[in-house]
């Protein structure tokens, strides 16, 4: 680098500097190890470890019935936890081969939505913070707080959800979640006047597009080697989407586009990004509009009927013989699922979220193995970094969306 | 349109009968390759212009206690993203020698996957440029998601596995 300068041999100004990026450190927004080799401002090498919030749960899956792993599929990643637990129950009802109706369905594709929502919010909003702009992220913010409330009104609860179950939901979507939903979707008032307001503040600012692009780019080529997937992938400029690929969960009924990008730097990530909330913005209404078109019986089905692994409702279990075995089987996991090995993925708000369970006919999985997104793609840090200035690294990190507890598992 | 009597076909066809257990386990083409072969398989899959398996989706492992002589499976799963198409291979391998060539020559992405199976099942990946724990400390001296290390304290009396145990 600074071959022009004549010094010694060995003296300080030729040599390079160490610097421990993390583990705890602020602008890694969770629990990241780099060791960087700093010449000047300029990372010559990178060296990253994982491992800090290791929690082995494909351990604690093995002695676990199916309903539950749904907890422990919550933390992987935490940002966007619905469509972890769906994924998973995804997964059962394929080992079980259950057919869910269309309106279970839809209502889960409206869940699933939201999630990539307020785990995109989040994404981009901190890529702001993290170059400097901070408003941004408190203009969004409000709306992940009313994604909260809606989650809170079917399951309960806000960030780890364990929301549904193997078959559908545990109740009806009750009329405030829909309320609370037509709020989040109102044009006006709701969250797509705030997204215009929030890209009006980013995508065309001079400060944002010099610091963001060419930063931390990827081809697409090296980004499939790399086992890139998601928007990040889809920023490199290759468009697979697993929604559209192998379509979940009616998937196929909607209407929506796929963004893609061109040079997969932080930019690209952050404009894909933002145009998969306004397509996800267009499932919803669309999801919403067909929930609203069944009426009277249909519009109270939440569940489809696999009595051995869906709880049945309480009242009944204190009036019925049937409904009584089977809620003691449920809880003490003593419902036995077929033998077999079933590999079933979703879209995830960061890429392919996989679940690998093989069953031997017990109660529990012989061998669950997660697909983490985060954990695959994270290997190509050190390549997207390299030369560039330490600055842009932690941009680089946060556009990358790395999530601590899907990185780790 | 590429299905899965193709692939079958094809890899006969190159291979011969050393690729065993063919099967359909909900529509997703499983085959099981020695182990030596396990490269030559994954780079015929990716090179052949019609087969075109380019990602490597998912790489682990499992642990067949009872299965005496190849007690470690590692699993890969490919995909074929120009038709959409997704299958697993298996290559087994003994406990006590538990040596398979690394495809990360091959795959980028093999780097951290196989570092995990080597983590949790002790499977030496030959060839691998770092193959040290990654998800676990360092000091670890076994490899825990083998079945022999079990999850719970099994000096406990209070249980009674026969009835409510798995």
């Amino acid at each position: 680098m600074n071959d022009h300068i004549l010094l010694p041999e060995g003296s300080i100004e030729k040599q390079t500097t160490t610097l421990n990026l993390g583990p705890t450190h602020p602008a890694t927004h969770g629990v990241f190890q780099n060791i960087l080799e700093l010449d000047g401002e300029r990372i010559m090498k990178a060296t990253s470890t994982v491992g800090y919030i290791h929690r082995a749960f494909e351990k604690i899956a093995e002695r676990r019935a199916l309903y539950q792993i749904t907890p422990l599929t919550d933390r992987l990643n935490y940002c966007s936890t619905p469509i972890n637990n769906m994924g998973w129950h995804l997964t059962c009802e394929k080992l079980l081969g259950v057919a869910t109706p269309k309106r279970v369905d839809y209502l889960r594709v409206i869940i699933m939505e939201l999630a990539r929502i307020s785990d995109h919010l989040i994404c981009n909003s901190i890529v702001g913070v993290d170059s400097g702009a901070y408003s941004g992220f408190l203009y969004v913010m409000q709306f992940r707080e009313l994604i909260y409330e809606i989650y809170e009104e079917v399951c309960g609860s806000r960030l780890t959800t364990n929301i549904g179950r193997i078959g559908g939901f545990e109740r009806n979507f009750t009329n405030a979640a829909f309320e609370k939903l037509e709020k989040f979707l109102d044009d006006k008032t709701g969250y797509p006047a705030q997204l215009k307001e929030f890209e009006n503040l980013f995508t065309r600012n001079r400060i944002f597009m010099e610091r963001t692009i060419g930063c931390g780019p990827i081809s697409g080529e090296r980004a499939m080697n790399y086992g890139f997937t998601g928007p990040n992938l889809r920023a490199a400029g290759i468009d697979y989407d697993v929604r559209v690929h192998s379509p979940y969960s009616s998937y196929d009924d909607f209407e929506f586009t796929v963004p893609v990008g061109t040079t997969g730097d932080c930019y690209d990530r952050f404009l894909v990004r933002n145009e998969e909330m306004w397509q996800s913005l267009d499932i919803i209404k669309q999801a919403y509009q067909k929930v609203q078109e069944f009426k009277g019986a249909e519009a109270e089905v939440f569940h489809a009927d696999v009595p051995a692994f869906y709880l049945p409702e309480k009242k009944d279990v204190y009036t019925k013989m049937e409904a009584l075995i089977y809620h003691f089987k449920i809880i003490m996991g003593e419902t036995e699922m077929p033998a077999g090995e079933v590999y079933n993925a979703v879209e995830g708000a960061n890429g392919e979220l996989g679940y690998y369970l093989i069953s031997d006919g017990g109660r529990t999985p012989y061998r669950l193995h997660f697909r983490r997104p985060c954990f695959i793609y994270y290997q190509a840090y050190p390549e997207l970094i390299k030369g560039g200035m330490l600055s842009d690294a932690v941009i680089t990190m946060s556009s990358l969306n790395l999530i601590a507890g899907e990185l780790d598992a | 349109m590429l299905t899965n009597q193709t692939i079958q076909q094809k890899l006969t066809e190159k291979f011969g009968e050393v690729l065993t257990s063919w099967q359909e386990p909900y529509g997703m083409l499983t085959f099981t390759a020695p182990k030596e072969l396990n490269l030559k398989v994954l780079q015929f899959l990716y090179d052949d212009a019609e087969l075109n398996f380019t990602f490597l989706t998912d790489l682990q492992a499992v642990h067949y206690p009872d299965n005496k002589g190849a007690e470690l499976a590692v699993v890969y799963h490919l995909h074929n993203w120009k038709d959409n198409i997704r299958i697993r291979f298996k290559v087994l391998t003994d406990i006590q020698n538990p040596d398979i060539f690394s495809a990360t020559a091959l795959f980028q992405s093999a780097n951290f996957m196989e570092r995990e199976t080597f983590d949790f099942f002790g499977i030496n990946f030959v060839g691998h440029p770092n193959l040290i724990r990654i998800l676990n400390v360092d000091e670890m001296d076994y490899f825990p998601l083998r079945k022999e290390f079990p999850l719970e304290d099994q000096t406990r009396i209070d249980k009674d596995d026969e009835m409510f145990g798995r």
